[in-house]
């Protein structure tokens, strides 16, 4: 009997203390959920596959895009060219392509080599030379569009269809065409949905067999059994939806990568482990003997990588380059990963939350559209979510400090 | 008519844990250069942080009396208008401004918000002539020296009208001929009848031109007399230091091994002021197995030197250093982290945690490379190594995923040691091991101090606290204005030797 009450009050502490450390990413996501329950109230056509597909479609360039710029947030910097680096590079990957003949694949190729230089660029005067990150990214914000404008000419290019896949289509089916009128899913979303918990169970049970081969405490059976079974239902849901519309977009298919390869950089390896700590306390880190320039280089180069592949992603959407792509778009780019948790000090920030922000902007974004709500109430709507979110972020470090 | 212009009575000065000023009376003349004199951490600045109004009326007990009259300073405004001003040793002028907009800055010639430049600058040249200061008033103050900024904060302060002016460590930064300039004015103001409180380490000095001396020891008066032939050097070293070694520490015998360390003819200079040689041709050897104690005020150059050998501090470097009979070029604390010479730093807040990681993360932070593979970092690995080091140094946690800025200092202290402990150094620097941690982790760390030297590591540890140095070092070297004046075996050295030393005794007994 003792034992078991024991075992009890062990699981509240776990919870406990899990609720407790990631409070924030919690906070959001139920936002998250209340915002959807809200707007599924008010509107017949929200919580429909359809449009949440397409609100996922929407989201996908600002959801790259956010996981290279919380990398840059967290190291105590920020980057304001992500719009004129996303419309410059949409054009050139559409010139390259239309006007230079080049095949999509080394068209993109080159493209994710030129992010890479505009990041080698900007990386090299905020570590090299220590001008501020709002300088350097705010010059290349002119630079990149001036750039824009030279190689474009001005005219809006369009790109082919094959290349427009990447930011319209659905991945295609394998055995049935399905069609969202008679609810019949899509076999290959529900297939890749099969891989992916099964990966996520492999995954977790190599974790729990690793940290008791160290003797360390593991969760309780029964909360193991909650936490797995929290984490499928919510994957599951999420393919669901998809599959019930035409399956799963290519470029959700990208940002599922991408945040994935991003999520393991911040938590697994030595790099993301010292960006923390170059944001958290940049002179601890250098007596740490960590690199500071060199990271920092690195982080820019990442930003400018992404910001090619969120531009390809954008411009294939669109299915056509203009000289005034991605305007503004830094600023929902970093109010997404403020929304998610991002601190604007430096040192913390997830990339799940930074995918969770843009969510929230454009549920928002789109409820608010279903309810025929005007540009002028939206924009106004979204500013005011973003203060409060950082409110909420403040005031409550202030308690727990 | 009293003949004391200011008075004050019995000041108790508390902060969480410590008493920092214990019942001081401090009584100075109309019109007399009244010097300040204490170790690191006796209480001056906070006494005259009382004064001057920084700790505000009721946050300290005790009178301050000002012209037979009690006074209540709420603010610095108030005792400005009482007439005290205080120079403080980190200079607080705005850079980018002139000097006449700095000496006017908050005190304003304006009428209606608006400024009467005309009168400022009038005023500005006034009291430019009167410290001696021959720049124009509108010369930015980023073009000038750091003695004439010295100047211009002093010409700030008369300005003010001051009857009482304070001016703490002054010569600190100064070279030799800035110093005797400074001193020049400061007597040509006591011929002006403003009384000066003067607060320095450099004992010279204070015998220069002193009229009086006031002694504070670990926030008490121990005396206050006279500047004349009985007020010697001797005398003012054993109030400074004649506390009684009533703390414990578990010395043990070393026996020390091969050199690991040798400096030779180091030098470095300040990257803020490029003149000044902070480390003036050092050379000295640390052994495997001894702890090195680093005396010296502060100011002196000791972290200076520390962080210019760790690769973190520094210009113009030169001299020659070897590590395990290697000569070696450290341009970064990783190079030197890789060459086994680690440095704990004397601030963990500032620049030893990250103080929103936890304590695995802190503890690995140095050596991540340790635990990581190509599929990233063993967290498994991680948390086993700093389970470890939590038993072994006892740090009291509920938890490793505990944040460290939840944590007590002591227990801070011990999460930095363990990261250094985690980089397997051969020579680790330990900056002020025990600076504001409470007495039963200081013994910790004491003991965790012996227990590497048992394994061969080479601990140099700086310290401002004497009884530390000489309960816990085998060999002392004490160091002065960027030079070591002394090496001391620990069984040669007391508190009023390495005082002596620390204030500069060689230069003294060079002018006797």
């Amino acid at each position: 009997m003792e034992s078991k009450a024991k075992i009890k009050q062990g699981s509240i502490d776990i919870i406990r203390m899990s609720l407790k450390n990631n409070i924030r990413q919690y906070t959001m996501f139920i936002a998250l959920i209340g915002i959807m329950i809200i707007f599924s109230l008010l509107s017949d056509v929200f919580f429909t596959p359809r449009n949440l597909s397409m609100l996922f479609l929407q989201t996908a360039h600002i959801a790259i895009l956010a996981c290279g710029v919380v990398l840059v947030i967290v190291a105590g910097h920020i980057d304001l060219s992500i719009g004129a680096v996303v419309g410059l590079t949409g054009a050139i990957t559409a010139i390259l392509q239309a006007k230079l003949g080049l095949g999509v694949f080394p068209a993109v190729l080159l493209t994710i080599g030129f992010g890479a230089l505009i990041g080698l660029w900007q990386g090299y005067w905020v570590a090299y030379r220590e001008v501020p990150a709002f300088i350097v990214t705010l010059a290349g914000m002119m630079i990149f569009n001036g750039l824009l404008l030279g190689v474009s000419n001005g005219e809006t290019i369009a790109t082919s269809s094959f290349f427009n896949k990447i930011g319209q289509d659905y991945i295609p089916t394998l055995f049935v065409e399905n069609n969202p009128k008679d609810m019949l899913p899509h076999d290959t979303t529900i297939i890749i949905m099969g891989l992916v918990i099964i990966g996520y169970l492999f995954l977790e049970i190599r974790k729990r067999k690793e940290r008791k081969k160290y003797d360390f405490d593991i969760l309780p059976m029964n909360l193991f059994v909650l936490k797995v079974g929290l984490v499928i239902v919510l994957i599951a849901s999420i393919f669901i939806i998809l599959s019930l519309y035409l399956g799963i977009p290519y470029s959700i298919l990208l940002l599922m990568g991408i945040g994935g390869l991003y999520t393991y950089l911040t938590n697994k390896t030595t790099f993301g482990r010292h960006v923390y700590a170059i944001g958290g306390n940049k002179e601890a880190a250098k007596l740490s003997g960590i690199d500071i320039k060199k990271r920092t280089l690195w982080i820019f180069i990442s930003s400018g990588i992404l910001g090619a592949i969120g531009g390809m992603v954008y411009t294939a959407r669109v299915g056509s380059a203009a000289a005034s792509a991605g305007q503004g778009m830094e600023l929902d780019v970093i109010a997404a990963a403020i929304i998610g948790g991002t601190s604007t000090l430096g040192g913390e920030g997830t990339i799940v939350g930074a995918i969770i922000g843009a969510l929230v902007m454009s549920t928002l974004n789109n409820g608010m559209l279903l309810l025929d709500v005007g540009v002028t109430q939206r924009l106004i709507v979204k500013g005011l979510v973003l203060l409060l979110a950082v409110w909420v972020d403040i005031s409550s470090r202030k308690k727990s400090s | 008519m009293s003949e004391y212009i200011l008075e004050m009575k019995n000041i108790i000065k508390e902060f969480p844990g410590v008493r920092a000023l214990d019942d001081v009376n401090f009584k100075v003349k109309k019109g007399e250069i009244h010097a300040l004199v204490g170790e690191n951490g006796a209480g001056k600045s906070t006494l005259m942080k009382v004064l001057s109004g920084v700790y505000p009326n009721g946050t300290y007990e005790g009178k301050i009396i000002i012209n037979e009259e009690e006074k209540e300073f709420s603010n610095i405004k108030d005792s400005e208008r009482a007439g005290i001003g205080i120079i403080y040793q980190e200079l607080t002028l705005v850079k980018q401004m002139n000097i006449c907009e700095n000496i006017f800055l908050g005190s304003e010639f304006s009428k209606y918000g608006v400024i009467d430049w005309n009168r400022a600058m009038s005023e500005t040249k006034k009291v430019l002539k009167e410290v001696g200061l021959n720049d124009s008033p509108d010369t930015k103050i980023v073009h000038l020296g750091i003695g004439k900024q010295q100047l211009v904060e002093i010409a700030k302060a008369i300005s003010k009208k001051v009857n009482i002016l304070i001016l703490d460590e002054p010569t600190a930064a100064l070279n030799e001929n800035d110093s005797e300039n400074l001193l020049d004015i400061i007597r040509s103001l006591k011929d002006q009848g403003i009384t000066c409180i003067y607060i320095s380490h450099k004992l010279k000095e204070v015998k220069e031109i002193a009229d009086t001396i006031t002694i504070l020891r670990d926030g008490q008066t121990i005396e206050t007399f006279e500047n004349n032939k009985d007020a010697t050097m001797d005398r003012i070293i054993t109030d400074m230091v004649g506390r009684e070694m009533t703390q414990l520490f578990p010395r043990e015998e070393h026996i020390p091994g091969d050199i690991v360390l040798e400096v030779n003819n180091f030098s470095v200079y300040n990257p803020e002021l490029p003149d000044k040689r902070v480390i003036d041709n050092v050379s000295f050897k640390a052994r495997k197995g001894e702890i090195l104690g680093i005396a010296g005020l502060m100011g002196s150059g000791r972290t200076e030197l520390m962080m210019s050998l760790f690769g973190a501090y520094g210009i113009n470097k030169s001299g020659e250093v070897t590590i395990d009979n290697e000569k070696v070029k450290i341009k970064s604390p990783e190079d030197a982290i890789k060459k086994g010479f680690c440095y704990l730093s004397e601030d963990r807040k500032k620049s030893g945690l990250v103080l929103m990681m936890d304590i695995k993360e802190n503890t690995t932070l140095a050596s991540l490379r340790k635990i990581s593979s190509i599929r990233g970092i063993n967290e498994n690995e991680e948390i086993k190594v700093t389970n470890n080091y939590v038993d072994v140094l006892k740090i009291k946690t509920p938890s490793i995923e505990q944040k460290v800025r939840n944590l007590s200092g002591g227990n801070q202290q011990k999460v930095v040691i363990s990261k250094w402990l985690m980089a397997e150094p051969k020579i680790l620097v330990l900056d002020e091991p025990t600076r504001g941690i409470d007495v039963g982790a200081k013994y910790e760390i004491y003991n965790i101090m012996n227990q590497l030297v048992d394994k061969g590591v080479s601990i140099i540890m700086i310290s401002s606290e004497l009884p530390e140095v000489l309960g816990m070092s085998d060999r002392i070297l004490v160091m002065n204005e960027g030079k070591f004046t002394a090496e001391l075996d620990f069984k040669d050295a007391d508190q009023e030797k390495v005082m002596y030393y620390a204030t500069g005794g060689q230069i003294i007994e060079a002018t006797n």
